[in-house]
């Protein structure tokens, strides 16, 4: 009798205690989603089931190159962080005392505390042509006329790299940190020179850290609104602008969803372009 | 699938995919009380010094929920429960959506100061629906052409065609509301802005490509704005005094200009919730906003500045140059009201600022 209650309380009990996190996905996930789906079938004005908001993207150059302009822009940011974080991230591991590191990672997390919205203008205040760069550029003597970069995609590249170079530093940093220095000796002893060891050992030990603030930068980015609607100059819209013009005067909701589902589409291509690759490189 | 089952669903899908929204975005009012008032509003009413005086003279506390577009406000009110609003700022020719939605509560015309209202603003024919007035109009302005004039040429912001010049390029920033843009392009090429058709589009497409070529930037208020106060650019097209009006005491070389071809007439109207727990506390807060001191603590708000309706607004000599007071005859009589497109307009309308906004 007694084990009888063992074994169905060690059936329950899992179930149990996932529950609360299984409720939360479905009423803010799986319903939500499910909802959109429907309503993205819907007609604006009407009723009935339609694919019209799906097929204005296919057939619209203006709603489609809102895509391809999302996918550069979050190309170029999350190669940019990459390059940039990971230095910084070994720089952080290795060089810098350990009792120093958590200040170093402090300060690495600033940009996080600062509010989006605020950082964002500051930053299109800092490169505007009176802005503090453009004088520091001016008066060292490297440019003679102000530069244009606010209001430009150089501007939103600059305002997506500053906050997510932060956030790849701290997912490359914790996966230097749990590199054992053994590996780095193992390679040297067979042979190897620093290059070598970098790009065959240390290099494919740290892509899960890479990979993971990659996709996290990718998926942020390219779902962003404000960075690209504030820096951007609506020089050349993206998909999340796309959606929100659906929204802001038309409520035209079933297109907003019908466009936030195909952009839900590519995140999850590379999601699984993502840990596919990333098995093989385990394997 | 019926038809009538449809509509159900769809509706109650839109309910349903905007509650999470309303979790997140929606502060959490308590169904509206003797001592409160739920207003769904734009960012001008949410300035204390408007508020603050009603709240103390009526004992009420005045609960605001910011929206930005006719579409984003309506979807907040589905997704609400009848008698959560009370009042609504909406713009003036989407008072009618309100009103075919069953929203909105006839206004009592004998007890608000329509005799003191700019005539050319009441907007009538958008305000009124089947004889009965919905919507009082609250303030308005132009969108005109907003400049630094220690920059552009003033002669030259006189005309739309200046805003072409190769001498401007590079130096002009476009407020980026496809109606309001799409009526100045119609000015320019000769069209009134009430007899807008599909077929306009095409020519009204060429002059908008013209002039985002010569722009540096497209953006909203805020961002033409600090582009405009940074010295990023020197010519708002669209901009008019509810751009340049707030910073002309830090900035007196700001100021708008109405061309010769005219300026879109924007105009914001206020309309009671028919579903109102409060109406006699709704009706008196349009009272206050539309009395000589409510309309000049609106008319020069911190979020921004606009004409008052109301004539006898109390406003200082000071507020009165920045508004240019007493040239609003003048320029009511060469101004446009926004263009009013039907569904399917609108939609085309957006889809061609869209390809203006993707031209490289």
């Amino acid at each position: 009798m007694r084990q009888r209650e063992h074994t169905s309380t060690v059936r329950v009990l899992p179930w149990a205690l996932v529950a609360p996190a299984l409720l939360w996905t479905l009423l803010f996930f799986v319903l939500p989603f499910l909802a959109m789906g429907l309503l993205s079938l819907t007609p604006h004005e009407g009723s009935g089931i339609t694919l019209s908001n799906y097929r204005q993207f296919f057939t619209n150059p203006s709603y489609y190159w809102a895509m391809i302009n999302s996918l550069e822009l979050t190309a170029m940011v999350t190669v940019i962080s990459v390059l940039l974080a990971y230095p910084f991230a070994w720089i952080l591991a290795e060089q810098v005392p350990v009792h120093w590191q958590r200040l170093a990672l402090l300060f690495a997390v600033l940009p996080f505390w600062t509010s989006y919205v605020v950082r964002s203008y500051s930053w299109l205040l800092a490169l505007s042509e009176n802005g503090i760069i453009n004088d520091a550029l001016m008066g060292s003597g490297l440019f003679t006329h102000a530069l244009q970069l606010a209001n430009t995609r150089v501007a939103t590249v600059i305002g997506f790299v500053h906050f997510f170079v932060m956030l790849l530093t701290l997912t490359i940093f914790a996966n230097l940190k749990q590199l054992s220095p053994s590996y780095r000796k193992a390679a040297a002893d067979l042979g190897a020179g620093p290059v070598n060891i970098f790009i065959h050992v240390i290099l494919p030990l740290t892509l899960p850290g890479i990979m993971v603030g990659a996709f996290l930068t990718f998926v942020l980015t390219i779902g962003d609104y404000i960075t690209p609607q504030i820096l951007g100059g609506n020089n050349a819209l993206v998909m999340s602008q796309l959606i929100m013009m659906q929204i802001g005067r038309r409520g035209d909701f079933p297109l907003a969803s019908a466009l936030a589902l195909i952009l839900m589409a590519v995140v999850t291509i590379a999601y699984i372009a993502c840990a596919r690759w990333l098995k093989i490189e385990r394997t | 699938m019926s038809i009538n089952a449809c509509t159900s669903l769809k509706r109650r899908l839109a309910a349903f995919a905007l509650t999470t929204v309303a979790l997140v975005g929606v502060e959490a009012l308590s169904p509206a009380s003797a001592t409160e008032l739920n207003a769904l509003i734009w960012c001008d009413h949410a300035d204390p010094a408007l508020l603050k005086p009603f709240e103390d003279a009526n004992g009420v506390k005045v609960n605001v929920k910011e929206f930005e577009g006719t579409g984003a406000g309506l979807a907040i009110v589905e997704q609400s429960q009848p008698g959560d609003w009370d009042v609504m700022v909406i713009d003036s020719i989407d008072v009618p959506r309100g009103v075919e939605k069953g929203l909105f509560e006839p206004l009592p015309e004998d007890k608000l100061p329509f005799g003191d209202l700019f005539p050319e603003v009441t907007m009538d024919s958008s305000t009124k629906v089947d004889g009965k007035r919905y919507g009082i109009t609250e303030k308005f302005g132009f969108n005109a052409v907003g400049f630094n004039n220690s920059k552009a040429d003033p002669a030259d912001m006189q005309s739309l065609n200046s805003l072409v010049d190769s001498k401007y390029k590079g130096r002009i920033a476009i407020y980026d509301y496809y109606l309001p843009i799409i009526g100045m392009a119609a000015l320019a090429i000769g069209k009134k802005t009430a007899e807008l058709t599909e077929g306009d589009l095409p020519a009204i497409k060429e002059v908008l490509l013209k002039l985002k070529a010569n722009a540096k930037l497209v953006g909203e208020i805020t961002a033409s704005q600090t582009a405009l106060a940074t010295g990023e650019v020197d010519i708002l097209v669209g901009g008019g005094e509810f751009v340049t009006a707030g910073l002309a005491k830090e900035n007196p070389a700001l100021d708008f200009s109405i061309p010769k071809e005219g300026a879109i007439l924007w105009s914001q109207s206020l309309a009671m919730f028919s579903t109102s727990k409060n109406k006699d506390m709704a009706l008196k807060f349009i009272q206050y906003v539309m009395s000589p001191e409510g309309q000049a603590r609106l008319a020069t708000s911190s979020c921004y500045w606009g004409m008052p309706a109301n004539k006898m607004a109390a406003l200082d000599d000071a507020q009165k140059i920045t508004l240019h007071f007493d040239q609003q005859p003048d320029f009511l009589k060469r101004a446009q009201p926004y263009p009013a497109p039907n569904a399917d307009l609108d939609k085309k309308m957006q889809d061609m600022w869209t390809e203006v906004l993707q031209a490289q």
